[in-house]
């Protein structure tokens, strides 16, 4: 019992520094105007997605193993859908900008 | 103190919108006095608006969808009405007041009728369909319900104080923005979405959180009633597409209440983004409306075919293939926005391949009804017209689909008739047939079935006459909300529309009747059994109205056709050995408060009326500590209370009332096991 709730505090804390981390590159990045263009943007993105995976599998203990196949299934059709409409709107968008330049 | 509010808010500017106010605030008033003559406050309070109860949550989801259809309908009637006269004329409506009511029409119609009725009958049935007590979050689901009736409050107050948006129900900018649209008017729009959108959320959440934890034991995903399907996807939809609407309407509040940028061109602000967002919701919004009519569709057609679903998993898989579908195909509300070739191809395409499932239905549906017992009940006959005219709006949205037609016709009526094809046969008549299916279920007594019949002979009748000529009028080349035109060839289809208007009407009226007809005689129409229809489903196992608890011993299935199953094999109606203590949600009044606190608020909001909108989320907070506070939300139905009510039940039921399936055990190939002497 002690020996899980010790295991559960570590993967939080290993979390918790992660997530901190993973926040304080693109506020770096911004902040010390290290990085200019869209560079930036992408370095942004993937570390936002990065954090939601920091979440999931630390947060709210995400894995293959335990996560009953339900869960799993409902999570990637979310990341089907949000695929769809964030990468869709991002087409869409890109499209009518080059068509007006 | 009031914000921009003062007297001038009094619509004083046509005789029209006076009376529209006046209409409004007798109704209230009307409403009010005879409750206060029926002594009926306390028992409305106690029983009905702090219920927590799926069933009366249900019910008054209906009601509201009702009272609303009337007003969306009056607003339908006033268009029709101008545009038969308004031939080189003005015609009886100012332009200003004829817009704000094609952008009420579409608002009422989407997120106050067909919303509210279809959350409603969910909440009604699906808990019972699937064994259930509740659904999973019973409080949750009673401030669902407040958070819609104050966006609906919204859209009726705006008629008395002020004025509504005249941007059309999907309010583009740059017209909704602050520069050309200065007024209260959007602002009523966006709060009365952001509100009810909300609660729509919360309802999504909460139904598939029920569907997912709440099913009874031997209900596999394959074993559940497809209504309850139905309700599964719309429910994954409405958690996905809600989140868009409510971020593109916070966004434009921000940008006409604080001078944010997003959609207008200002610090790289992009309009077009806003038609990108609203549709991203918009198409999902539309399987919202028809998938769980489809659902209705498909237990009625089975209960009065008297035959199994054809193709249930093909019907399941049709679902689940439209749901995730409906998201790759918004592209096609803007074809006409300028995107190149190749990305309105996609579109276009995948906006057919739609299509395909849609078409599996209907051949599934036809194929139930094949040699089947049809009963030509007002739910039944609702289902044949529903596919017969659903087939034409079908396929007029294949061609919308292409976009080179699409280019001809968008903005046009052709237009207009094709997503009322879709939506009034497609949604609103699975409504009315649900409505005909479950009233029993909800109430105890059956509806009257000849004053059925004649509404949808005047619903459907009178669809045909008011959108047949829009399609004609759409090649002819008239554009959609227009407050006059010049070109007399149009006049007389616009009055063949008026009529059908009027038709219409008929069928509103006749099932106001039908309900007054059946309340008045509800004695000689009553459902001992619970199961009037000699129906399929676990819903039908309950008795009519059902118990607080529904089930008093979770049921176990072994089929698709539960209850048919346990008629057959004659365990229906069996009391148990014994019964056991059920834990109930206690009501609360805290839904209905948040719900006035959030009306207050968007009201305020509209307003600027600051220091209001700070009260009103303080309190809302404070509703919201409360509640989280409590930790004695549920009370005890003591066992021996469960076998009174149980055994009041059982003891009206004579073999007389019961549907006797014995005789109907499938023997042979039919029973499923391989015959004798064969590989």
């Amino acid at each position: 019992m002690d020996h899980s709730a010790e295991r559960t505090l570590s993967t939080y804390l290993t979390g918790f520094v992660l997530a901190v981390v993973l926040t304080a590159i693109p506020f770096a990045l911004v902040w010390g105007e290290l990085l200019t263009g869209p560079a930036v943007y992408y370095v942004i993105a993937v570390a936002a997605v990065l954090q939601v995976v920091v979440h999931l599998v630390f947060f709210l203990h995400l894995n293959l193993r335990s996560t009953p196949a339900e869960n799993l299934f409902f999570l990637g059709f979310a990341a089907v859908l949000i695929f769809i409409m964030v990468g869709g709107s991002l087409w869409i968008m890109m499209d009518l900008h080059h068509r007006m330049m | 103190m009031l914000g921009r509010l003062t007297i001038e808010a009094i619509p004083l500017y046509s005789w029209v919108a006076m009376g529209g106010a006046a209409v409004t605030v007798c109704g209230g008033l009307a409403v009010f006095l005879l409750i206060t003559y029926l002594r009926a406050w306390k028992v409305l309070w106690t029983d009905w608006l702090t219920s927590v109860d799926h069933k009366k949550i249900g019910i008054m989801y209906v009601v509201l969808a009702l009272v609303m259809l009337v007003r969306g309908f009056v607003d339908a009637l006033m268009m029709r009405a101008q545009q038969a006269i308004a031939l080189n004329s003005e015609g009886y409506l100012p332009p200003e007041h004829f817009e704000q009511i094609f952008s009420s029409h579409g608002t009422i119609m989407i997120f106050f009728v067909a919303m509210p009725f279809l959350t409603g009958l969910i909440n009604i049935i699906v808990p019972q369909q699937i064994g259930a007590r509740d659904v999973a979050f019973p409080f949750l689901n009673s401030v669902s319900l407040w958070l819609t009736a104050a966006g609906a409050g919204l859209v009726l107050v705006s008629l008395v104080v002020g004025k509504f948006s005249t941007a059309g129900w999907t309010g583009y900018p740059p017209y909704s923005g602050v520069e050309f649209s200065p007024g209260v008017g959007v602002d009523y729009w966006l709060w009365a979405l952001i509100v009810s959108g909300v609660g729509s959320t919360a309802s999504g959440i909460n139904f598939i959180v029920t569907i997912v934890k709440n099913r009874c034991p031997g209900m596999t995903y394959m074993r559940m009633p497809l209504f309850t399907w139905t309700a599964l996807c719309i429910s994954v939809l409405i958690a996905f597409a809600f989140p868009a609407l409510t971020v593109v309407a916070a966004q434009l509040t921000l940008d006409r209440t604080l001078g944010f940028h997003f959609f207008t061109n200002g610090d790289g602000g992009n309009m077009m983004l806003f038609a990108n967002l609203i549709w991203i919701w918009g198409h999902p919004e539309v399987y919202i409306l028809i998938l769980p009519a489809f659902g209705i569709f498909s237990e009625v057609v089975a209960t009065f075919s008297r035959k199994r679903l054809f193709g249930y998993k093909s019907l399941v898989y049709a679902t689940a293939c439209i749901a995730i579908l409906s998201f790759t195909v918004w592209l096609h509300h803007f074809f006409t926005m300028g995107s190149s070739a190749n990305v309105n191809a996609v579109f276009g395409i995948a906006t057919m391949i739609i299509a395909v499932p849609t078409g599996v239905k209907i051949f599934d549906w036809m194929f139930t009804m094949y040699r089947g017992r049809i009963e030509f009940h007002p739910s039944m006959v609702y289902t044949i017209g529903f596919m017969v005219t659903f087939v034409i709006g079908g396929v007029t949205g294949v061609l919308l689909a292409l976009p080179p037609a699409d280019y001809l016709m968008h903005n046009s009526t052709f237009l207009v008739a094709h997503f009322h094809n879709m939506l009034i046969p497609g949604a609103l008549f699975g409504y009315f047939a649900g409505l005909n299916y479950w009233f029993p279920k909800a109430f105890g007594f059956k509806l009257d079935a000849k004053w059925g019949i004649r509404s949808f002979w005047f619903w459907f009748i009178g669809f045909y006459l008011a959108f047949m000529p829009l399609y004609v009028l759409g090649f002819m080349g008239m554009s959609r909300r227009m407050e006059h035109y010049a070109d007399p060839n149009w006049q007389p289809y616009l009055i063949v529309a008026a009529l059908g208007a009027l038709c219409i009407l008929c069928g509103i009226i006749c099932i106001g009747v039908q309900l007054y007809v059946s309340a008045k005689n509800w004695g000689s129409a009553r459902d001992v059994t619970g199961d009037p229809w000699n129906g399929r489903t676990l819903d039908w196992a309950t008795s009519s109205p059902p118990a607080p608890y529904n089930f008093a011993v979770l049921p176990e299935v072994r089929d698709v056709d539960a209850f048919h199953d346990m008629k057959i094999h004659g365990t229906a109606y069996r009391p148990p050995a014994h019964y056991e203590d059920i834990v109930m949600p206690r009501k609360s009044g805290l839904g209905p408060v948040i719900g006035a606190m959030a009306f207050v608020l968007g009201f305020a909001f509209v307003w600027y009326i600051w220091w209001l909108v700070a009260l009103s989320l303080v309190l809302i907070l404070i509703c919201i500590g409360i509640r989280a506070c409590d930790d004695d939300t549920d009370f005890v139905m003591p066992a021996a209370e469960v076998a009174r009510i149980e055994a009041a039940h059982l003891a009206q039921i004579t073999p007389v009332d019961m549907h006797d399936m014995r005789d109907f055990e499938p023997r042979g190939a039919a029973s499923g096991t391989p015959l004798a002497g064969r590989a």
